[in-house]
């Protein structure tokens, strides 16, 4: 176990990053994309989130059993929602 | 076998101010406040069954009334499923032994151990409220739109009772994961490892990952009946099967919560008293953590006449099937294990080998009820009532009674009186047996569960049941009986009255408080037993 | 830049071998618990996901009347106290105690600020009575235009007067889930904020340096993953077309 002292710098990078998806999915939120907003929407989100937990919660750093419990977690709602989608999808 | 004195200095006489029991942070003498909590819960749980045993001993409702009858099939599911088989083995047992197993002075977190044993006596007394109050009358699955717009009877303060109980069970399954993954002593490699200690790995996933899913569950149904936000409201568009869905997300693998630990006991005692290795170490442990996994896939097996979908029936369906595979790996396993060993029939092997049994039956039934036709026809009939008994007491409590008997010399440093306990095995066993069996029939005949009356055809075998559980009640009387007498009475037990394998049992009976004097280095596989060794003493 | 944790005898617990051994398990304990709250906040992220795939058209006409331009400054906040939290911690890394004291300071202020616009807009839902529940009538007539049924509860007497229509039951399904959602959202910022509060209390003591942060990381854990939970709930509340 090390201690990694990141620089300054990635976590203004990451911040501004995180502003710009911000006002990217407002903005794609004012036009009507069809089907496709909620993706969109969907998308965005993840990507900030994926920024903040790789480097403000410094998994990209971590070792790779933190990075197993980081995941475990987003898994297993995965695991909730594909089953209970089985039945709400295929309900007549 | 080495005779070691008796530990002038020992966890248990280090301080004897009750307050060093409250406020300690010994997960030794934590694992002795949970126990002497589960076993409350257990026979405040077992009253309520006394009595509606009673009131099925005739077809009309002579004793109780359908409400009163309601609250009581309720009060022993809460009490039974969520105040004591979650935390039966794991916090006590498990708490008790697990640090011990890795060669560790105490869990990962002691104060957080300690917390965890505060949280689940609030829950427990906020429950045991509820129950003053009136009970609850919805069953234990509380489902709505029954317990969030029709019940009058005290579901909030029983919902929230869970609610706040399950926190316990996460901060357990916490500490848990965190102590094997840091806290295993020089040499202890994952392989290396006793066997309940992977069961009770795997049990702490489902705690972690599934509980929060029943908190946030309980939470909303808390809110729709209290605060009016409708959530699975039918009048506003909501959909009460969605609160089966989530509810069941936690409490099928909770099943598995129950069963899993007490598959590390056996595990544990089946090595130790046929002296020989588990056979097929590797897929025993394995098979824990692909029945945690699995055991997330197949909670729709509780909803095929709910109203959803067929085709997620059948896929549910199928899932299900594929528990029984880990399952028997182990059943086999243990059986193989028997197989050329020198097996001595002390009072836990007794309850091993009626767990092997009785697991299976229970096991198989479950085949049963996943297949969707057979489920239609015997859906919330008393054969679903028998299954889960054969799984749930037949499997784990049966564990429990095996782990508390295998590791009293440790846990008191006294040895309990064997020839009762082998009488009580035996009694537990039949009781068991006469009580359930006949349960299964009565389900496959088309008795409904949950109902205080029924039709005369079905009283020969009520009776017969409601006997069983007569000598079921005496059964669990007995233990509770020597096990206390034997804190005074009973012999002095050696540090290693079994001969067993595994760190704990290196310690002295009782530990001192921190359990190693210097940290233990393991050199060796699990279960080392010489069998020729052994025969020569 | 990396450098072993140093060991500090004060900061290791009995029970551990070393600080190292401690340190782990902390994260690790973290990151589980981190996962149990996925799973909670799991439980109704599915339910919204059931209810938006039944009812898309009640969704977007409830988002339409939640506060976009208040929702994303509240956005924008959260991403800002995540960038000061990680810096709070980075400070404790380095051993900047001022550093320590203001980054974390600014994280509450920015909670804090937070809170304020969201008991705003909490305010402006009761004010229009769309707050799920007995009251739940408004005046807004294209909501009433949603199919489903009639609402189940009477209008509350003291406004009988005023021109108001009745909301369709399935929009207010949508509101029951953004209180609720928005609603734990928020009690985990209050918890947040006490937890800073205190972890403030200890950084002007100087107890934080690069011999011992545990706190601090494990705070700012938490605090990213409440942004996170943010993230999800800004475009699927507000930002419905």
């Amino acid at each position: 176990m090390h201690l990694h002292v990141v620089p300054k710098s990635t976590y203004f990078i990451v911040a501004g990053c995180l502003f710009a998806l911000m006002v990217l999915t407002v903005g794609a939120a004012q036009f009507d994309l069809g089907m496709w907003n909620t993706p969109i929407a969907m998308a965005i989100a993840l990507a900030k989130a994926t920024l903040i937990v790789l480097f403000f919660m410094h998994v990209r750093y971590g070792d790779p059993l933190l990075q197993v419990f980081a995941a475990g977690g987003f898994l297993w709602l995965i695991i909730l929602l594909g089953l209970t989608f089985a039945d709400y999808l295929t309900r007549r | 076998m080495d005779e070691e004195a008796y530990p002038r200095r020992n966890y248990l006489n280090a301080d004897y101010r009750f307050r060093s029991w409250l406020w300690t942070t010994d997960h030794k003498r934590i694992a002795i406040l949970y126990m002497i909590s589960v076993t409350l819960f257990f026979f405040i749980g077992g009253a309520a069954a006394v009595i509606f045993r009673l009131e099925l001993m005739t077809p009309r409702g002579d004793l109780t009334i359908a409400e009163t009858y309601n609250r009581l099939f309720t009060l022993h599911g809460v009490i039974m499923v969520f105040f004591f088989l979650i935390p039966s083995i794991p916090a006590v047992l498990g708490n008790f032994v697990l640090p011990m197993m890795l060669g560790a002075r105490d869990l990962a977190f002691p104060k957080l151990n300690l917390a965890s044993w505060y949280i689940f006596m609030i829950g427990g007394l906020m429950a045991v409220g509820a129950i003053v109050a009136g009970g609850a009358d919805t069953g234990w699955t509380f489902y709505s739109p029954y317990s969030s717009l029709y019940s009058n009877s005290n579901v909030i303060l029983m919902a929230l009772g869970i609610f706040v109980a399950g926190f316990s069970s996460i901060l357990t399954g916490l500490n848990f994961i965190v102590t094997t993954h840091t806290m295993r002593a020089p040499g202890l490699t994952w392989f290396r490892l006793p066997l309940f200690v992977w069961s009770l790995y795997a049990t702490s996933l489902i705690m972690v990952l599934g509980t929060p899913v029943l908190a946030i569950t309980l939470l909303l149904l808390a809110a729709e009946r209290g605060l009016g936000i409708g959530i699975f409201d039918p009048a506003l568009g909501g959909d009460p099967i969605l609160f089966q869905h989530l509810f069941w997300f936690y409490s099928h693998p909770a099943v598995y919560i129950m069963i899993l630990p007490s598959m590390g006991v056996i595990s544990e005692i089946v090595a130790c008293f046929s002296r020989n290795r588990i056979f097929g170490y590797t897929f025993v442990a394995f098979a824990s953590l692909a029945i945690a996994v699995i055991g997330f896939l197949v909670w729709g097996h509780h909803m095929f006449v709910a109203g959803g979908s067929i085709y997620a029936g059948m896929v549910f369906s199928f899932l299900s099937m594929l528990v029984a595979v880990p399952s028997a790996i182990k059943v086999f396993n243990w059986t193989a294990t028997l197989y050329k060993g020198s097996v001595s029939l002390e009072t836990p092997m007794l309850y091993a080998l009626g767990f092997i049994g009785l697991f299976t039956l229970g096991g198989l039934t479950g085949l049963f009820l996943a297949t969707i036709a057979v489920d239609v026809h015997v859906h919330d009939t008393y054969f679903v009532v028998a299954h889960f008994h054969y799984i749930m007491v037949g499997g784990a409590v049966m564990g429990y009674l095996g782990g508390i008997h295998y590791w009293w010399p440790k846990i008191t440093g006294r040895m309990y009186p064997e020839w009762w306990g082998r009488l009580s095995a035996g009694i537990i066993f039949i009781g068991f047996n006469l009580t359930f069996f006949p349960q299964f029939v009565l389900g496959y005949l088309g008795m409904p569960r949950r109902v205080h009356e029924y039709v005369d055809e079905f009283q020969v075998l009520n009776v017969m049941s409601s006997a069983g559980a007569s000598i079921l009640g005496v059964g669990y009387l007995i233990p509770l009986a020597y096990l206390i007498w034997s804190l005074r009475y009973g012999r002095l037990a050696s540090a290693n009255p079994w001969g067993a394998t595994g760190l704990e049992w290196r310690t002295p009976s009782p530990p001192t408080t921190y359990n190693f004097d210097k940290t233990p280095v393991v050199r060796e596989e699990a279960y080392q037993y010489d069998q020729d060794e052994l025969l020569s003493v | 830049m990396s450098a072993p944790v140093a060991a500090s005898a004060g900061h290791v617990a009995h029970h551990f071998d070393d600080a190292e051994q401690q340190y782990a398990s902390a994260e690790l304990g973290m990151w589980l618990f981190l996962a149990t709250e996925v799973l909670f906040f799991g439980g109704v992220f599915c339910a919204y996901a059931v209810y938006r795939y039944w009812y898309p058209e009640a969704f977007a006409e409830g988002s339409h009347h939640l506060d976009l331009p208040l929702g994303t400054v509240n956005t924008a906040i959260l991403l800002l106290s995540s960038l000061t939290m990680a810096l709070a911690v980075r400070a404790a890394q380095t051993s900047e105690q001022r550093a320590i004291v203001r980054n974390l300071g600014f994280t509450v202020l920015l909670g804090l600020g937070f809170l304020g616009i969201k008991s705003y807009e909490y305010y402006h839902k009761f004010e229009e009575r769309l707050v799920p529940g007995p009251n739940f009538v408004t005046r807004h007539p294209e909501l009433a235009q949603q199919p489903g049924g009639e609402s189940r509860y009477p209008p509350p007497a003291e406004v009988k007067e005023e021109p108001r229509y009745k909301l369709s039951s399935t929009a207010e399904l949508f509101f029951s889930l953004y209180f609720v959602m928005t609603g734990l959202h928020a009690l985990h910022m209050v918890i947040g904020i006490g937890i800073l509060g205190v972890l403030i209390v200890a950084a002007v003591r100087g107890a934080f340096s690069a011999a011992y942060f545990t706190p601090v990381e494990m705070t700012g854990l938490y605090w990213h993953f409440v942004d996170i939970v943010w993230v999800f709930l800004f475009p699927l509340l507000y930002l419905i077309h």
